[in-house]
């Protein structure tokens, strides 16, 4: 009895242990070997709008605050101080107040100070002239009034009205402190920061070397030795080259469902997540040229999308349906499922919307025998020619006859811009999912990514009152309702919400992703080799 | 002879210059420019800096002006500055252009490595199982896509032996160095040495059905003396006249064997600096090519001397 007793403790003893074993501890040191897809137009964060600068170089730089890295999802709740060792908000919601962090050092060994923060934001805000090149997200900050300083630690963001998604805003990997004392040329391509690694080279069209920063702030981080990005534009051999061990990690996004099974059936033990890039397939209709000047034409190409082949076709059913806002559960805003169902266009009866869009083309004098001829416009690269053979397909379906028109990568964007187009497949990408950004960026009159030119000053003001709530719940339902307008009035019609795959190593640990967006978690301040 | 080079050196002089109108004026007719791509993706912060670059590379000045600056410069080694990079030229072009001189002279050597012998064994061996295999093997160089084959390779070594022989500044040992050059050489000069070989094959057949040849037999020379030593040597014009004309070929193959094998030289570089229109590196690097295509060239019709005793040239 005795002795089966001590085998019955000895057993509990070991499941305790077992049970309590500490995680495995990390191991200091070892390059990090990223693959890179092209070659980032500068090394500038704020200055560029693309994860191929986002992803390499946010590891350089720190915000004020960030999201959390163990939080799956990016949103409120998961914000949490980095340069700021806390904030404050006054009582009526408009002066946002943050304490910094003291001994924090630039690259270059300057201090950094609540100047270098105050001057970061009067930059990308407009309120004193740079010489950035670029400035593709002056709408994120439409709200800030003054940015003013309190001694060397101490910043205070004051606003026009209160604004909750603001440290949202903050927290994404495209707002990053910049230092003053640095000129914008240099951040193009020397960058200096405060971050866990300091900028060691790029070389274009070959790589980005980061090393690790020994005086970093945040003790005992980062773990790795230095990261490595190898831009390798040709995707096969990419994929080559991580099945052969060359490398540890891929950058984000950039494998298709396809390519991420491939992966796993050539190598069982790598891990890859297939997860919402939050970029969209959107049709752009430019409502200033004609016949596309008429809401009746737009609405009835809009009614012709059947979003589910999109899906099918283009990822295997795995890219989501929804509007502008990322779609649950990973989104945050998106519509329910039900909700979903009333947003004319998203029903599950394809054929009944088609026939509504061939009702609308007849009373416009067009019909089988009549096909309105247009080109569709698109950018040359294989993920949208293959959207816009899909949407050609589509068009035919309510009399529309389209020819595909594929453009150089440089010749489209400048196209889009200054509105050279009458109808168009794009693709593109949010930083954070949140209403402020999505809407203020992409359609507000005048926006520089307004690219069809929408304007409807009425929900404008709607995108103001949502962007004032605190009642998460409510704003919900006003965003709902707003995306739902959006998508009545074709402003953007959306097509599909990508998802692309991440493929690791397993040697790779203390990799955390999040579920709504590829463009945050890369400071690699808690990531390490097992080798 | 003399005067022959001064001939062709001139001629190279007028190539080089109607290469460098061509590709001035084809670069300005597709449309965009560096100016626009830079500032128009996102949005624009200041007209005046778009107009600061505008002028800077002299987008503003009359096409015959702006010709003019653009030789001018670099006849006195100004090949300008690139805005993408935001680095002058050459400092650009200098590191890359051992990286793809080396691939190419492998290539090449390779080329004429494999070509040239297994030519000579094929119309040796005229009608035999060797040589229905050899011209099978030098049918499929000529048709398999490079990039095809490339990826095939890729593929193969995966599998096989676990690595992938793409560019690596470092290569872990010894054998990976060798690798990872001689098996994107191997690759890209598959073709040229296709092409090389049958040139070779058939003119060997021509060669070898000479009465001289037969001479050379009747006189009790061996079989390897009389391939070698008197039908190859007069069969090898064709052939390097062909190498010569392989050479232009070879970069566009570069092309793509530095995308599949990941190789940043100067060719990969090149296409990535039409997409953005980095005109003065386009213009330079296209530049740089063709003159290494005229004097491969040159060497070629210097070399027939050496070879066919009988060429003089100038007389």
């Amino acid at each position: 009895m005795s002795a089966l007793l001590g085998r019955l403790a000895l057993a509990c003893l070991l499941a305790v242990l077992c049970l309590a074993a500490p995680a495995q501890a990390q191991k200091q040191g070892g390059v990090l070997r990223v693959t890179h897809r092209d070659n980032p137009p500068s090394a500038s964060i704020l200055e560029e709008a693309t994860i191929s600068t986002d992803m390499p170089f946010m590891a350089v730089f720190n915000n004020l605050v960030v999201f959390d890295p163990n939080a799956r999802q990016n949103r409120l709740e998961a914000v949490v101080p980095e340069l700021a060792t806390s904030w404050s908000l006054s009582d009526d919601d408009r002066t946002l107040t943050f304490q910094l962090r003291d001994g924090v050092r630039w690259h270059d060994g300057k201090p950094f100070t609540s100047a270098d923060v105050k001057c970061t934001w009067d930059m990308v805000t407009g309120h004193t002239a740079s010489n950035m090149r670029k400035n593709p997200r002056k709408t994120w900050w439409f709200n800030i009034k003054d940015v003013t300083t309190d001694g060397d630690h101490t910043v205070t963001f004051h606003l026009n009205d209160p604004q909750p998604s603001l440290l949202v805003m903050l927290a994404g990997g495209f707002s990053p402190v910049y230092p003053c004392h640095v000129t914008a040329a240099q951040m193009r391509t020397h960058p200096i920061g405060t971050g866990p690694f300091k900028f060691v080279e790029f070389k274009q069209n070959e790589l980005i070397r980061l090393a690790r920063n020994p005086d970093y702030w945040k003790p005992g981080r980062p773990y790795l030795d230095a990261i490595e990005y190898t831009i390798i534009p040709n995707r096969s051999t990419m994929v080559l080259a991580l099945e052969a061990g060359k490398f540890d990690l891929t950058i984000t996004g950039e494998l298709t469902p396809e390519l991420v099974k491939d992966v796993q059936a050539q190598v069982p033990q790598m891990q890859c997540l297939v997860q919402p890039s939050n970029t969209q397939g959107n049709l752009l209709v430019n409502r200033e040229k004609p016949p596309f000047d008429d809401a009746r034409i737009r609405r009835a190409m809009g009614l012709s999308i059947d979003r589910k082949a999109f899906s099918d076709i283009l990822s295997l059913g795995v890219d989501k349906i929804g509007g502008a806002m990322l779609a649950p559960p990973e989104g945050i805003w998106g519509w329910s499922p039900e909700f979903m169902q009333t947003v004319p266009g998203y029903g599950a009866d394809v054929e009944k919307s088609r026939e509504e869009g061939r009702r609308i083309m007849r009373e416009l004098g067009y019909g089988p025998d009549k096909m309105l001829p247009l080109k569709v416009s698109t950018r040359n690269i294989p993920d949208y020619r293959d959207a816009t053979v899909i949407l050609i397909d589509h068009l035919k379906s309510v009399y529309i006859q389209g020819e595909m028109e594929a453009l150089d990568s440089a010749v489209w964007y400048a196209r889009l811009v200054r509105k050279d187009y009458s109808v168009g497949m794009n693709v593109q990408g949010t930083g954070i999912d949140d209403p402020d950004v999505m809407f203020f960026e992409n359609y507000t009159c005048g926006s520089e990514r307004n690219y069809t030119a929408y304007c409807n000053p009425e929900l404008e003001k709607l995108f103001h009152r949502q962007s004032m709530m605190k009642d998460f719940e409510a704003r919900r339902q006003l965003v709902w309702e707003i995306d739902r307008t959006l998508q009545e009035d074709g402003a953007r019609p959306i097509v599909y919400q990508s998802q692309g795959g991440t493929c690791w190593w397993p040697q790779v640990k203390g990799l955390k992703l999040a579920v709504n967006s590829i463009y945050n978690h890369w400071r690699f301040d808690d990531v390490w080799l097992d080798r | 002879m003399l005067s022959y080079l001064i001939r062709r050196l001139l001629l190279m002089v007028f190539t080089l210059f109607g290469v460098s109108i061509a590709i001035f004026l084809l670069l300005r007719i597709v449309p965009g420019n560096i100016a626009d791509i830079l500032f128009d993706s996102a949005g624009m912060i200041d007209p005046a800096e778009k107009q600061k670059i505008v002028s800077d590379l002299g987008l503003d000045l009359s096409l015959p002006v702006q010709y003019a600056h653009w030789i001018g410069g670099l006849l006195h080694g100004d090949l300008g500055y690139s805005y993408v990079s935001e680095k002058p030229v050459l400092d650009e072009i200098l590191p890359r252009i051992p990286i793809t001189g080396r691939l190419a002279a492998l290539a090449l050597l390779f080329a004429v490595c494999t070509g040239v012998p297994l030519g000579v064994i094929s119309a040796v061996q005229q009608n035999t199982w060797l040589d229905y295999a050899l011209r099978l093997f030098s049918l499929s160089g000529l048709s398999m896509p490079s990039f095809w084959l490339g990826l095939l390779i890729l593929m193969a070594f995966v599998h096989y032996f676990g690595t992938i022989p793409i560019y690596d500044r470092a290569p872990a040992t010894f054998w990976a160095w060798v690798a990872m050059l001689g098996v994107p050489a191997a690759a890209v000069g598959f073709r040229s040495s296709a092409l090389i070989m049958r040139l070779t094959r058939s003119s060997m057949l021509e060669v070898l059905r000479q009465d001289y040849v037969r001479t050379a037999r009747s006189k009790g020379l061996s079989e390897a003396g009389v391939t070698f030593d008197h039908a190859l040597r007069n069969a090898m014009l064709p052939v390097i006249t062909v190498i010569g004309v392989e050479t232009a070929f070879l970069f566009g193959g570069l092309i793509v064997t530095e995308t599949v094998f990941n190789i940043p030289g100067v060719a990969r570089f090149l296409v990535e600096a039409i997409r953005w229109r980095d005109y003065p590196m386009v213009q330079n690097l296209v530049m740089f090519i063709a003159f290494v295509v005229v004097t491969v060239n040159l060497i070629v019709d210097i070399l027939y001397m050496f070879v066919d005793p009988r060429i003089r040239y100038g007389q």
